[in-house]
């Protein structure tokens, strides 16, 4: 099992490599500059611009820049924001918190949707139920986020006023974040009403965030089930006369679940895709607002070292889904 | 269990009463983030709404919703005949804020002023570098040519201080009303200095202004109270918050819910939403701002201001200013400055509709062909350049001129647009910084601007006389004239084609009173009430 792990995390460093680059190629070929987009309106004087170049090492040719970036990386030194001057893993941290809460509770309620409704279309397969649910996950799985965030928020929030527009609790509530995670946060303080507050202003961005993973879920549950439900063991299963019950949800369920695990992680970085939306719309301050602003603003440090970090995470989320998908199933340790 | 739910519900009907609170708080719902809470090294107007205008005051203000100075922190001052020195004499008694991170010993006083300028071009001050922040620029102060003018900053007794021109500079008044003008407190400074936590100057503000800070959840929301022994009386309201909402429909949104009193820029698509709903009201104003294209005088036969007068009036201006800005609106330009802006000339119009006239004379001078410049920006005076430039060349084609439109991403289009020797007819605008007419005339039109921000290349000796004399006389009312006569000069050599001054709006709560649009594009609080 040891081997197997470090088996995967060395092939992470390839990966790891291309991501730097990616990043830093990026950034660069996005058209723009960052000395013009700082100076605004102004513009700058051209001996300005190439003091300004030089303060900021742009003027280095291109591998000597990319060689001082991984050289800071390396070092855990992840760069200092052009237009915020902070330390861009400051910012990180204190942002990250909310991206995770929110992709949590996304997560969740794709699953506790997803994986029921899938096994439920599966057993009563060709079903109008079966039908509609898959109809649906596909409009579902094709929804523009954007376009879906607006419209709740317009109904729900403005014509109902059932939901708060947008923001992560109300501008009443005001203490000091001890974690970051506002749901914790509130517990904590033992303040219930705050407590509310915040799963009130989950709900809208929950369901924008987890409506692509609710549908990939749903759609892959239902064809592992199916095809776990035509396997041998389950037949024989039956034959034994053990109850309809006992069968989907002892026997079948278990090994159905295991394709539909590595669905999960990858529905990861769907999630830090979406929440790049989502956080605009719903004023989130989480990473993916981070990131657009960070672009918009041509902040490259903060923008090659966000990416980085967060490919980071995919990958160790990607890593802890293949070795937990060796726990659960054997098979694949030996391969 | 029912005892638990009865507990729970006890609780409950506890913390929603614990919850209400007598404080007035206006929410401001802000379009962005501010970088930091350091308007000297800041650039945009989200960040100075957030620092300079709520935390911080200036030794000379702009009077609420409009570009005349008036006295701040600096009660009068004196200019020297030859308009080289400045002496302001400072209002006694003024209280910086007292926070939980800052206890001011003293008032403000004359080594508050200088040092707030020393920071930002002194490179022996331990401010003016890495060591307080990063790759620091200080945009604005070297962006409105303070190093080439200041000779320097002199306390002369705790509420006297001179300032010292390199050579006369009316405009300079207007400066220090500007946000990166803004006075910072020396005592907070040499405290943070030693504990050596500099980079806090950034991040917990102290100024003199109407609101203190009070805290910042990063991208989220800001936190000010009415600083209690501001010098001009406590604000009404105690709390002001803002709850950075980026997305324009979600903000505007908000506010029709009751979440947020007050916020800017909505779509122009929701303002019809906007003015149907009885509980807001759409303010708005036309900006401080002008949208125009640049014609090569330089370029024959674009040297003949005829031709260039020919190519205006081919241009269907109603329709155009109409397509572009649609249910926002915008107030068709006749002068380079927006009417709201002192000096502006109402006798000068600009040139009418009139393709007959416009095609006999681009006949003769024998212009069929011309490049038309457009970027992919959307920018405040102007919102979509590509439409602009395709219906410009729909009205140019109508007598006999065919353009080619040229596209380039922004910053390039920028860059390659200042060249002397670019052809053709280039789309561009403006954003005041100050108020001050030379900020247009001067930064747009004068001639060592070529190159830099004067797309024309147009040197006209008449014109640059008139702004050369305009900046160098202390008197207001004389410099508006010479101002008004120089658009009397720009409308007869008609070096570009003037669009419009796009409106800006703001969506405010019934309940609110007290708020005013400001040219300068800024929002302020101070003054602000609002009706539970």
């Amino acid at each position: 099992m040891l081997k197997y792990i470090l088996h995967r995390i060395a092939l992470l460093i390839p990966t790891l490599v291309g991501i730097t680059i990616c990043a830093f190629a990026f950034v660069r070929l996005l058209p723009g500059d960052p000395i013009l987009a700082m100076a605004g309106e102004h513009g700058v004087a051209p001996a300005r611009y190439e003091e300004l170049k030089e303060q900021f090492g742009y003027n280095l040719p291109i591998w000597q820049q990319y060689a001082r970036y991984v050289g800071e990386v390396v070092t855990g030194d992840f760069g200092v924001s052009i237009s915020s001057k902070r330390p861009v893993l400051e910012e990180f941290k204190t942002l990250f918190p909310a991206t995770l809460e929110l992709s949590f509770f996304a997560m969740i309620f794709a699953m506790v949707l997803g994986i029921p409704a899938g096994i439920f279309a599966a057993i009563k397969r060709g079903s109008w139920f079966d039908q509609s649910l898959m109809g649906t996950a596909l409009v579902g799985y094709s929804m523009p986020i954007f376009w879906w965030g607006l419209l709740l928020i317009i109904f729900f929030s403005g014509y109902l006023g059932w939901t708060p527009v947008n923001g992560r609790i109300d501008l009443q509530y005001f203490f000091k974040p001890i974690t970051g995670f506002m749901t914790i946060d509130t517990l904590l303080y033992g303040k219930w009403d705050a407590f509310r507050s915040v799963l009130r202003h989950l709900v809208l961005p929950t369901i924008v965030l987890g409506t692509i993973p609710l549908a990939v879920i749903a759609r892959q549950t239902r064809s592992a089930m199916l095809e776990v439900l035509g396997e041998d063991y389950v037949r024989t299963a039956r034959a034994k006369g053990l109850s309809s019950a006992r069968v989907i949800g002892v026997h079948a369920l278990r090994n159905a679940l295991i394709p539909v695990v590595t669905t999960i992680g990858l529905q990861v970085s769907t999630l830090l895709a979406g929440a790049i939306l989502t956080e605009t719309i719903f004023s989130w301050p989480g990473i993916g607002r981070w990131m657009v602003e960070s672009i918009s603003k041509r902040d490259y440090v903060v923008v090659q070292s966000g990416l980085l970090l967060i490919a980071l995470i995919v990958m160790a989320v990607n890593l802890i889904v293949d070795v937990l998908y060796a726990v659960i199933n054997p098979r694949i340790r030996a391969a | 269990m029912k005892k638990k739910l009865a507990f729970a519900a006890a609780l409950l009907a506890a913390s929603v009463l614990g919850g209400m609170a007598n404080a007035k708080t206006l929410v401001y719902c802000s379009e962005a983030s501010p970088a930091n809470f350091d308007p000297g090294t800041t650039t945009g107007g989200n960040d100075f709404d957030a620092s300079s205008r709520t935390v911080y005051s200036r030794l000379v203000e702009f009077k609420h919703g409009g570009t005349e100075v008036e006295p701040g922190l600096a009660d009068k001052w004196e200019i020297s005949d030859d308009g080289l020195v400045y002496t302001f004499h400072l209002h006694p008694g003024v209280k910086f804020q007292t926070t939980d991170y800052f206890k001011p010993t003293r008032d403000l006083n004359a080594d508050d002023v200088v040092f707030s300028f020393d920071r930002q071009f002194d490179k022996q001050n331990p401010w003016n570098g890495d060591k307080y922040l990063p790759n620091l620029t200080w945009d604005y102060y070297t962006g409105m040519d303070m190093p080439k003018y200041v000779a320097k900053w002199e306390k002369v007794d705790d509420l006297t201080v001179k300032l010292t021109l390199t050579e006369p500079n009316a405009p300079m008044l207007a400066n220090l009303g500007m946000d990166f003008a803004s006075i910072v407190s020396k005592e907070y400074a040499d405290q943070l200095e030693k504990s050596g936590k500099m980079a806090d100057f950034s991040t917990k503000p102290i100024g003199t202004g109407p609101f203190q800070f009070v805290d910042y959840q990063l991208d989220s929301v800001i936190r000010y109270a009415a600083h209690p022994d501001y010098f001009k009386g406590k604000e009404k309201i105690d709390d002001l918050v803002f709850a950075i909402t980026p997305d324009a429909t979600a903000r505007i949104q908000k506010v029709l819910a009751g979440e947020c009193d007050i916020a800017p820029y909505p779509n122009p698509a929701d303002i019809g939403t906007i003015k149907a709903n009885k509980d807001v009201t759409l303010m708005d104003q036309a900006g401080l701002n002008i949208g125009y294209m640049s014609y090569n005088t330089t370029i024959p036969p674009l040297d003949k201001p005829e031709v260039r007068h020919a190519l205006n009036q081919a241009i269907d201006r109603a329709s155009l200013i109409k397509s572009l800005f649609q249910d926002a609106g915008a107030t068709p330009a006749e002068n380079l400055i927006p009417p709201t802006m002192w000096s502006w000339n109402k006798d000068v119009k600009t040139d009418a509709y009139d393709p007959d006239a416009a095609k006999k004379v681009l006949a003769a001078a024998g212009l069929t062909d011309i490049q038309l410049w457009a970027s992919d920006r959307v920018r405040p005076y102007n919102p979509n350049f590509q439409r602009a430039a395709e219906l410009i060349q729909a009205d140019w084609a109508k007598v006999g001129v065919k353009a080619e439109i040229v596209n380039y991403e922004w910053t390039k289009y920028r860059s390659e647009g200042k060249k002397k020797d670019r052809p053709g007819a280039f789309q561009i605008g403006w954003t005041g910084d100050n108020g001050d007419p030379d900020n247009f005339f001067a930064t747009l039109f004068a001639c060592n601007a070529i190159g830099v921000s004067n797309y024309s290349s147009w040197c006209d000796k008449d014109f640059e006389d008139l702004i050369q004399k305009a900046k160098k006389t202390s008197d207001q009312g004389e410099r508006s004239k010479l101002y008004e006569q120089a658009q009397v000069v720009f409308q007869k050599q008609a070096p570009a084609f003037l669009l419009a001054h796009s409106q800006v709006y703001a969506v405010v709560r019934k309940n609110v009173s007290g708020f005013m649009m400001d040219p300068l594009g800024i929002h302020r609080f101070d003054g602000v009430d609002k009706a539970e």
